[in-house]
């Protein structure tokens, strides 16, 4: 009774007045004590004396639209003249002018298909075959011209039709055409340079000349009607895109492998996962370029010719393997023993066992962290600039910034990429935040 | 059985993987006249080094310009963990004040470091250092022999003569002391069940002798501080744009993460610890370093070190603002020589000594502050 009368009586009386409304606010969380007040004075002093002439550069002073370099040069501000000017040679590098067009659409396709990805509900077995077509279609709009379409086209279809085999199927007969739908997956993006590294191998031996990459070439070629463009004009964020997206995409078959391998009970294999994961990954990424751009060429058989693109991807592929093992492993380890043990109890065979019961639930925990690994790596391909690919840095620093007239809006020009890669990575890490919290609500709720 | 034959398979496979890249990267060098072995070590090299630790002249060999590489990363490496830890910690902390202002600033730093490559902002800062910095003779003047121009950070130096080197040496013997007192305190702890004062006894023997020598031997502290001549400053030390602008970026990068895990080891530690911990009696410093600092330090260690490495091996890219690390010069030196596989695996075998010394030790650690589960 007492306790109720207490209640009416301060509602009736309400809090001191200090304590609530923003001058309320301001007392609890700017001056609650002598040090606080002392904090935000000094933190007050410093964003006065920074954000009104930031926010007079990058807005109010600024040029805006097309100028000429001289009325920049006039003006106070940014001159985001500048990046309306440069926007495609930033966006695109040296991809022929015309044709820009087709990396945006490109990119249009690669942002679909990992947004689609994004969505749990479309967390199924379909999706690869979403993969399959939207690399596909990216290649084929970037490349152009002819594309030797036949063998690509019927390792597609195989591919298509082993994992509607394998969503139907059961058992052991599962895990074979699974195999096999990644197989020709493989070689329906792939088909020309593991052909012409096979090739090489073989002429190596037994001196046999180009047997398989003959074989691409015998195959009807449909005609896209685009001009054929190279890889060394590949450039901007289409190709910063495809080296961080290939990187996950391709390293993550080889990353569950060396995360099993390292926990393997044979000491062979354990030995030479454990080595390659620590080497790579205690050495810098730069390193791993210089080994794909020096190196590689000198490791392949002789006649064998791999373009600058596919050796900074190899590099790139190799080292993103290492770091996501590490992060498959964690998963792995999180998995209560009793998991492996009844699988066993039920007879499974190794892969079953970790086909089925293990790697579905570690690899639905390490998603969050996964997508971390993405970001790192997105940022970054940012060093293949140093070893001389045309990507969204170096096209900026090495094209747009070339121009004698533009030269001195160097810090337009880098603001401009950096908002880009910000944009990115800042959403994907969102991302991840809300994926971590979506699967602890899922586990608190199992409990 | 059946392991031993998958390994066999495996074995044979690994094998001839490499005898087929080792056979291919002979054919290759014979084919395009090329030499290989590390003799090059021993020649002269012929590059200019800017900014070196130990003296440097272009007749130097190759084995000197790698040794060269290897304090300057190593330079920049020591010098960027001491900064960026305590830069980071700062941050770190202040995102959790309750002071909501700082807490913002701290956040905004933290989300817009993190997410931009390290490289466009050593690229732009190196820009910024070329460009916006004045020139020699109209530097920015900080005080106290504190000059930033164009050229880099001017600052004043401490003569050494002798009476410094016994202060260190004076110094080093009360470190082992201090060592030693507070081994004897914790047996003394243990045995009686009475705690000896630690903190004021300790500082005492670390500070007092070395404090008493430099007083005795006349407190000489004379400073070189640089002295503007009429075409550029004499005297003091300085470093260079190269290196400010390494290190400047490495800090400010790597501070943002550290300042995310100190973050979360602080939050790890739950507060009913805390409230134990009163409970119990404890002061609010004993609190702090016998119960929420350990449990926050288990917590913060072993990412720490993961930065530690990240600093480190990210100081490799300090080659697009010429600073002459180790990958730098063993860059000059593979365009110089031609050989590329000696030269990167010189580079590699640097990065991973580090690297695998880094995590013994951080292993020996962990395993001595491990959670002693019985």
């Amino acid at each position: 009774m007492a306790v109720s009368d207490t209640a009416t009586e301060s509602a009736a009386i309400g809090p001191p007045p200090a304590t609530t409304g923003f001058l309320g606010w301001m007392r609890k969380n700017l001056f609650s004590n002598v040090w606080n007040t002392l904090l935000t004075i000094v933190c007050a002093y410093l964003i006065i004396r920074i954000v009104p002439p930031l926010v007079s550069w990058l807005f109010l002073d600024a040029t805006w639209g097309e100028a000429a370099p001289q009325q920049c040069r006039a003006a106070e501000g940014a001159c985001w003249a500048f990046v309306t000017e440069k926007h495609r040679v930033i966006l695109f590098g040296r991809y022929p002018f015309l044709e820009h067009w087709r990396p945006l659409l490109g990119i249009c396709v690669l942002l679909t298909v990992v947004l689609t990805s994004c969505f749990r509900r479309c967390w199924r077995p379909w999706i690869a075959l979403v993969w399959i077509g939207g690399l596909g279609a990216f290649f084929v709009l970037m490349f152009g011209g002819d594309v030797p379409i036949g063998l690509r086209a019927a390792a597609a279809a195989a591919a298509g039709a082993f994992l509607i085999a394998t969503l139907r199927s059961s058992g052991s007969t599962r895990s074979l055409l699974f195999g096999a739908t990644a197989l020709f997956a493989l070689l329906a993006l792939a088909a020309g340079p593991i052909f012409r590294v096979i090739d090489g191998v073989l002429n190596a031996a037994f001196g046999t000349g180009p047997l398989l990459a003959g074989a691409t070439g015998i195959w009807f070629e449909i005609p896209t009607g685009l001009g054929f463009v190279s890889t060394s004009l590949w450039g901007g964020l289409p190709l910063t895109l495809l080296l961080s997206i290939l990187g996950i995409v391709v390293a993550f078959p080889l990353a569950i492998l060396l995360a099993l391998g390292r926990r393997s009970k044979m000491p062979l294999i354990r030995m030479f996962c454990v080595g390659y994961i620590e080497v790579i990954r205690g050495v810098p990424l730069i390193s791993l370029l210089f080994v794909g751009s020096f190196l590689l060429p000198l490791f392949l058989p002789r006649g064998v010719e791999i373009s600058d693109l596919l050796r900074a991807q190899v590099a790139i592929i190799g080292f993103s393997a290492a770091y996501l093992a590490e992060v498959i492993r964690g998963g792995l380890q999180a998995i209560p023993r009793g998991q492996f043990e009844a699988a066993d109890a039920l007879g499974l065979s190794y892969w079953q066992k970790m086909a089925k019961i293990v790697l579905p639930q570690a690899i639905t925990i390490v998603i969050p962290p996964i997508v971390n690994t993405f970001i790192g790596l997105f940022k970054d391909t940012s060093l293949v600039s140093i070893v001389s690919l045309t990507d969204l840095l170096l096209a900026t620093k090495d094209i747009a910034l070339a121009d004698v007239d533009w030269r001195a809006f160097y810090a337009e020009g880098y603001a401009f990429i950096a908002l880009i890669y910000f944009v990115f990575c800042f959403f994907m890490s969102k991302y991840s935040q809300y994926l971590e919290r979506q699967f602890e609500t899922g586990r608190q709720k199992r409990r | 059985m059946r392991s031993i034959i998958y390994q066999a398979l495996f074995l044979a496979a690994l094998v001839f993987v490499v005898w087929l890249l080792v056979t291919n990267t002979i054919e290759n060098l014979r084919a395009r006249g090329l030499k290989s072995g590390f003799d090059f070590l021993n020649s002269r090299s012929g590059i200019p080094i800017s900014d070196t630790i130990i003296d440097w002249n272009p007749d130097d060999t190759f084995g000197r310009a790698y040794f060269v590489g290897i304090l300057n990363t190593l330079r920049v490496g020591i010098i960027g963990i001491v900064l960026a830890t305590i830069l980071g910690t700062i941050i770190g902390i202040a995102r959790l004040s309750s002071n909501w202002l700082v807490a913002k600033l701290a956040s905004i730093y933290v989300e817009t470091i993190r997410n931009v490559p390290l490289l466009l902002q050593l690229i732009f800062i190196y820009a910024f250092v070329g460009n916006v910095l004045p020139d020699q003779l109209n530097p920015i003047v900080i005080g106290a022999g504190f000059y930033l121009n164009k050229s880099g950070l001017i600052f004043p130096l401490l003569k050494l003569d002798t009476a410094h080197y016994i202060v260190g040496g004076v110094l080093l013997a009360s470190l082992v002391a201090m060592l030693i007192y507070n081994r004897w305190a914790k047996r003394r702890q243990y045995a009686t069940g009475v705690a000896p004062k630690r903190l004021l006894p300790s500082l005492g023997i670390l500070i007092v002798p070395a404090v008493a020598a430099f007083l005795a031997m006349g407190a000489p502290a004379e400073f070189d501080v640089a002295a503007k001549t009429r075409f550029r400053f004499i005297g003091g030390g300085s470093i260079g744009p190269e290196f400010l602008t390494v290190l400047v970026g490495l800090v400010i990068y790597t501070a943002s993460f550290i300042a995310e895990i100190v973050r979360s080891g602080i939050l790890a530690v739950s507060y009913g610890q805390t409230e134990a911990a009163g409970a119990l009696g404890l002061t609010r410093g004993q609190t702090l370093r016998l119960v929420l600092l350990p449990q926050a330090l288990r917590v913060i260690i072993p990412p720490m070190t993961s930065q530690y490495l990240n600093l480190v091996k990210n100081s490799s890219l300090a080659l697009i603002a010429g600073y002459p690390d180790v990958v730098a010069i063993e860059n000059m030196t593979m365009n110089q020589t031609g050989r590329a596989l000696e030269a990167i695996l010189l580079i590699m075998a640097v990065y991973l000594t580090i690297s695998l010394s880094i995590s013994l030790a951080m292993n020996y650690y962990n395993k001595r502050i491990a959670l002693k589960e019985r």
